[in-house]
Parts: structure tokens; C-alpha cells; sequence
């Protein structure tokens, strides 16, 4: 999911032709009282923290200026900040408009329905949670079809839009449909969406690119999101990684398997910590790999659940006990694991061997992970 | 009779020629699935595992007869080659393929309705029914010719409940695995018609997870068109809110698709729900000394 900043959210959105406030993103202080004197973002204005954390407004992120000085202490106000724990980098100063009515607009996917889902409100820029069932109008977009005219004009008409607005938002529809559909957009959301005369500009923007279409966005590829540095790691090798706020961490294959193992060791009264899905694959070269990754994470102890479909156990659990020797004697931790599969046996027997507390049930298994987890806290 | 697969399936894999495809083949192959063909272009006329390579899927279908695909192909081509199934008149797709773009798979959906060609996937195990045919990678020993129905929108966790009903001296009749992704080609409201009608099954294990509305679905479906009994499991119930736990499935949004939600809809619907997924083996087997009706 790579979350766009407004800015550039806003930038996808004038790519097909929509209608935006001037303005200009800056990265200081002096750049914000630059930007006003110069005319390039017309006075008053408004200045807003890049963040991808909502409730900006509330918090303090958004402030108006009506002279450069304004802009400039406002700006600087800002980048001190610290958005619900994001560090803010970047302000998008745009002009104050003379706002008639609030809208609001977003496409997304409705699995369901197996369609793409344009839903529109005539009560915008508050929290679209918030407001009420039948104010909100639905249209699922058949991707083969695209967004016909009828529905632009039940849109429309819901909106209660007539004349040159009217007009507008048929082609902002459009836009935004183009957006979300060419954009590999999981999510296309202006909210608020102002009627400025007879003009419809886009005040906010969210967009979420769809993480799998990657391969064909390399425009994303410095948007690093809120990664950390292994999480980071772990992308690259393609493993996922989440940090929990526990002490255990767990490897598993598959995200059902590594979500029932998070849910046994919670039932029995651990706190998973950082776990790694290493996705299908059984691969004793991904699990040491996972494991590694795992280490430097300082957990307590370790939870390995694998099931071994296509890999022998005992392959897996040989390639796991070299993994172990790597890790430095200061960083060792309790290691409980669980190999299912083909010669699970011998495997078992390999890793207890090795010191490592191994059992065939996932019960016994997540208690010996919590008991170890509670023994060994940091 | 089994559901999608039987004795009578000639799977075409595409993408044979990779490290996966060439793998998962003779996986198959051992499992007594009849692969007839496989398909990538630039490498027709060669071999893989005594299976004759084509260069297209039509030409494939048109020499072996060919009426399932299972595809292996990189995301990037993963529309393609499933478009190119649906022209040759293939009916079944199994897409093993992870990381497809959601709006690519609108599109194959879709595509595949106007054809006729149901997608089981993508990122998906496949499909199994022991002593039949397999098309997908779900592990061989896990298996054994029985009467449970399983479908499960997990991998490995599939593995481990199947694996555990053979350990408890059952065995299964079909086992499906529909893969987690936003978009599925099959959800559970579209497989369980399939096990109804199924004279081979006489109890279906239901594998969910948090995420999206799949399971609140099939409840309804369970509570007015279904007659067989049904073990359930939701994995994820532990997850915080908001953090996505591997597949994009799996994300809990605004209260709904929560472990808790669905837990409450199957069992309202006559489910019955286990904590854990090692439970399940037991419950199935209890459940069928009961007696057949729900």
C-alpha cells in the first residue's frame, strides 16, 4: 500500500486535467515567505503538513496566512512538528478560495461485488464514518464499461448540482475514474471537495497506489512509507514483517498460519512481538533468512512455526541449526520450533539436538513460547 | 463426482519452464493428476518431466485436450496468460501467481464470466480431490481419499487442518484453497453450491480469516441453501486493528471483517465455530457421529 502525500496525490490528479488550488509544496520557512512574495501562491493561503495521518485540521497542521511573514511563521510552526508520530518534512502552501459548498468524492473496491465503488456525499469535509447511510450514493463502475454517463448524472443529480458546476463535476468524475483505474489505485478520495463558483476544485486529496503494481508505478519508488529499517530489509527479501508491541517474535509461512500462531500464543497469555510470514514457501534458505532477520530484532524468544510442504522437515531444521551458530553467544534467545510436513520426525530430533525446544503441537508449542518469552523479558 | 476436478481433468501449466511450475509438476504428476501440457512461449517443442511444451495455450489445448490450467506465470503476465486460457475454451484456471494487481484481477474476473472460465486464486493453493487430480501446489501428504469438504481462503493453515484429518483417520473429498487477495476469482458464497451438490462430501471445513466480508457471506448463504453440517475456523482473532498481516486481504477496516463478526454470523448460521485450528480435526470427527443432518 504506498499511501500518497496530498501533494502528490494532487499531482496524479492534475495529470488528468483536474481543477486544483495554486500552489506549491516547500520545505522551509524561508521557502514558504519566498513562495507568497513571489506572487507564485497568492495571499491569503493556507498551509498544510504532508503527512499522511489524518485529522490535520484538528491537530494543529493546517494554519492560514494572509502575508509572507504569516506564511513564514506558520510554516515554521509546522515543521516543529510532530504529527501522530510522523516527522513533518514538507508543506503543501496553497491559496485560500472562497468555498460555496463541501462535497465529497471517492472510488475504491468493493471485494464483494468484485467492482470498483464511486461514492459520493453531499456532506463533505467531515469524516465520510459520519455520515449517514442515505446521504452517501453508490455506484459500482464495471471496469470493461468504464464510468457510463447515466451514472455521472445520478452522481450528479444526488449532489444536487445544476448548470456550470453540474457541468464540472461530470468531467471531475471522469478524472477521477481515470485516476483510480490507470493509477492502480486502491483508493481515490477528495475530501473536501469545494464548489468555487462555477468551478469544482479538489481541496484535499488521498490516494493509496495498490503495492502489487509496483512493477509497473517505478515512479513510487522512493516513497518508503513508515518502515522501519528491518521492515525494510524483510521487503526485500521479500518476507512481511509487522511489529507488535510484544516480546515474542514469531516466523511462520502463510498469513493464516502466522495469524492462528499469533492467536494461540495471545490465548495463552503471551504478547507476540515482530513476526515474519515467509508467505508459501518452505524454502530452508528464506526460513534461515527469516530467521537471521529475526535476531536483530533482539526478541525474547522466538516462536518458529513452519509447515513443510514441498521441503523435507529435516532439511529445514538442518538449515535452521546453521542459522543459529551465526548469531553472536550475547544475542542468543530461546528458540521454540515447529516444523510440520514431510519427515517431521527426524526433524524434531535435529532440533532438539540442538537445543532448540521442539514439538509437534502447535498447544504445547505457543505455551513453551510464552514461558520462554515471560523467563527471558528485556 | 468431485467438485471442479476429477478423474477426467488434463491440467496445462503455464509456466512450466520455471523453477515453480516444474516443481508443482511433478508434484502433480505423483499425486495421479493427468498434466497433459504445459505452455510458454519461446519454448514450444521441448519437454519438462515427459510433458509436452507448447508455445501457446491454443495450440496446447488443440494437441492434448487440455481443460484446466494451473498458471505459475509472474504477476506482470498473469492477465495475459489467463486471457489466452479463456480464448482457448479452458474452463478451470488454478492462478498460483501472488502479487497480482487487484485491478488486473477485476479484469480476468470479469473476463473470465464472459467466457465461462471460473478462476480459482489468485495466490491461492488450488484445488485437490485425493485419488483424482490436483491442480495448484498444495503438499501431497497432507491427503487421503475421505468425505470432508474443505475450503479455506489460507495456505499452510489449509495444509495443517487437512493434514490433521487425515491424522485423525479421515480423509477429504475435495479441498479448496481460494487464496486471501482483495479480489478472488472464487469465494466461498461462489464454492459452496459446488459442495452441496457434492455426493461425496458429507461436511465441509470452512477456513476464514479477519479481512474483507467473505465469511459474513457465506453465512448467510450456510443459513438458507445449505444442508451439510460445517466446521468452522477464523484465523486472526489476536490482530491489531489496522495492521496488515500479510495478505491484503487481511486488513480489519471500520469495525467490519472483524475475527469476532464472523465468528458470530457462521455460528448464528448453524456453524460451529473452533478456537483453534488443531481443534478442528476432533469437531469434524464428533460432528459426523452425530449423524448427518444440521
Amino acid at each position: 500500500m504506498v499511501k500518497l502525500a496530498e501533494w502528490r496525490g494532487k499531482e496524479l490528479f492534475r495529470k488528468y486535467g483536474m481543477s486544483l488550488p495554486r500552489g506549491r509544496v516547500v520545505r522551509s520557512a524561508d521557502e514558504a515567505k519566498a513562495v507568497t512574495e513571489s506572487g507564485e501562491v497568492p495571499l491569503p493561503c493556507v498551509v498544510k503538513a504532508q503527512v499522511l495521518a489524518g485529522g490535520r485540521g484538528k491537530g494543529g497542521a493546517v494554519r492560514f496566512a494572509s502575508t509572507p511573514a504569516e506564511a513564514a511563521e506558520a510554516a515554521r510552526a509546522i515543521l516543529d512538528m510532530e504529527f501522530k508520530g510522523e516527522k513533518v518534512k514538507e508543506l503543501l502552501l496553497e491559496e485560500k478560495l472562497a468555498i460555496g459548498r463541501e462535497l465529497y468524492v471517492a472510488l475504491t473496491l468493493d471485494r464483494s461485488a468484485r467492482l470498483p465503488l464511486l461514492m459520493a456525499s453531499p456532506q463533505g469535509g467531515v469524516e465520510i464514518e459520519t455520515v449517514p447511510d442515505d446521504q452517501i450514493v453508490r455506484i459500482w463502475v464495471h471496469p470493461f464499461a468504464g464510468l457510463s454517463g447515466w451514472q455521472k448524472r445520478r452522481v450528479i443529480k444526488f449532489l444536487g448540482l445544476t448548470g456550470g458546476p453540474a457541468k464540472t463535476m461530470d468531467t471531475l468524475l471522469e478524472q477521477l475514474w481515470r485516476t483510480f483505474h490507470l493509477e492502480d489505485g486502491e483508493l481515490a478520495e477528495i475530501n473536501p471537495l469545494a464548489i468555487v463558483g462555477d468551478r469544482i476544485v479538489a481541496l484535499d486529496a488521498k490516494v493509496i497506489i495498490e503495492d502489487d503494481a509496483s512493477f509497473r508505478h517505478p515512479e513510487y519508488a522512493d516513497i518508503r512509507d513508515d518502515r522501519t529499517p528491518l521492515e525494510e530489509i524483510a521487503r526485500e527479501e521479500g518476507i512481511a514483517f509487522v511489529q507488535l508491541d510484544g516480546n515474542i517474535g514469531v516466523i511462520a509461512n502463510g498469513a493464516g498460519l502466522t495469524m492462528a500462531t499469533l492467536d494461540a500464543l495471545q490465548q495463552f497469555g503471551g504478547r507476540p512481538g515482530v513476526f515474519l510470514d515467509l508467505g508459501g514457501t518452505d524454502d530452508p534458505a528464506k526460513v534461515t533468512q527469516a530467521f537471521l532477520l529475526m535476531a536483530k530484532a533482539r526478541p525474547a524468544a522466538v516462536f518458529l512455526n513452519v509447515f513443510g510442504g514441498v521441503t523435507r522437515c529435516d532439511t529445514v531444521a538442518k538449515g535452521l541449526v546453521e542459522a543459529m551458530k551465526q548469531v553472536p553467544a550475547n544475542e542468543r534467545f530461546p528458540l521454540i520450533a515447529r516444523i510440520r510436513g514431510n519427515n517431521e520426525t527426524e526433524g524434531i530430533a535435529i532440533l532438539r539436538e540442538a537445543g532448540v525446544i521442539s514439538m509437534r503441537e502447535l498447544e504445547e508449542s505457543a505455551k513453551a513460547a510464552v514461558a520462554a518469552g515471560n523467563g527471558g523479558a528485556r | 463426482m468431485s467438485v471442479l476436478v476429477d478423474a477426467e481433468t488434463r491440467v496445462l501449466v503455464q509456466g512450466i519452464t520455471g523453477h515453480q511450475g516444474t516443481v508443482h509438476t511433478v508434484q502433480m504428476q505423483k499425486f495421479g493428476t493427468q498434466v497433459v501440457a504445459g505452455a510458454t512461449p519461446g519454448k514450444g517443442g521441448t519437454t519438462v518431466e515427459g510433458v509436452p511444451v507448447f508455445d501457446s495455450v491454443a495450440e496446447a489445448v488443440q494437441k492434448t485436450r487440455a481443460n484446466a490450467t494451473c498458471i505459475f506465470v509472474p504477476a506482470p503476465y498473469a492477465k495475459d496468460a489467463f486471457f489466452e486460457a479463456a480464448d482457448a475454451g479452458i474452463k478451470l484456471a488454478v492462478i498460483v501467481t501472488e502479487h497480482i494487481p487487484f485491478h488486473d484481477m477485476l479484469a480476468m474476473y470479469h473476463y473470465g464470466q464472459l467466457r465461462g472460465a471460473r478462476i480459482i486464486g489468485p495466490n491461492c493453493p488450488g484445488i485437490a480431490s485425493p485419488g483424482k487430480a490436483k491442480v495448484g501446489i498444495i503438499p501431497n501428504v497432507v491427503f487421503h481419499p475421505g468425505r470432508v469438504g474443505v475450503i479455506s481462503r489460507s495456505g499452510t493453515l489449509t495444509y495443517e487442518i487437512v493434514s490433521g484429518i487425515k491424522d485423525v483417520g479421515l480423509g477429504q473429498s475435495t479441498c479448496m484453497g481460494l487464496g486471501g487477495d482483495p479480489v478472488v476469482g472464487t469465494s466461498f458464497v461462489d464454492a459452496l453450491p459446488y459442495f452441496e451438490k457434492d455426493p461425496e462430501t458429507d461436511i465441509l471445513v470452512l477456513v476464514g480469516e479477519i479481512g474483507g466480508t467473505a465469511e459474513e457471506e457465506a453465512a448467510e448463504y450456510l443459513r438458507h441453501n445449505f444442508t451439510k453440517p460445517v466446521i468452522a475456523y477464523i484465523a486472526g482473532r489476536s490482530a491489531p486493528p489496522g495492521k496488515r498481516m500479510g495478505h491484503a486481504g487481511a486488513i480489519i477496516a471500520r469495525g467490519r471483517g472483524t475475527a469476532q463478526s464472523k465468528r458470530e454470523a457462521l455460528e448464528s448460521a448453524g456453524a460451529q465455530v473452533a478456537n483453534f485450528p488443531y481443534e478442528i480435526p476432533t469437531l469434524v470427527k464428533e460432528r459426523l457421529a452425530a449423524g448427518p443432518a444440521r
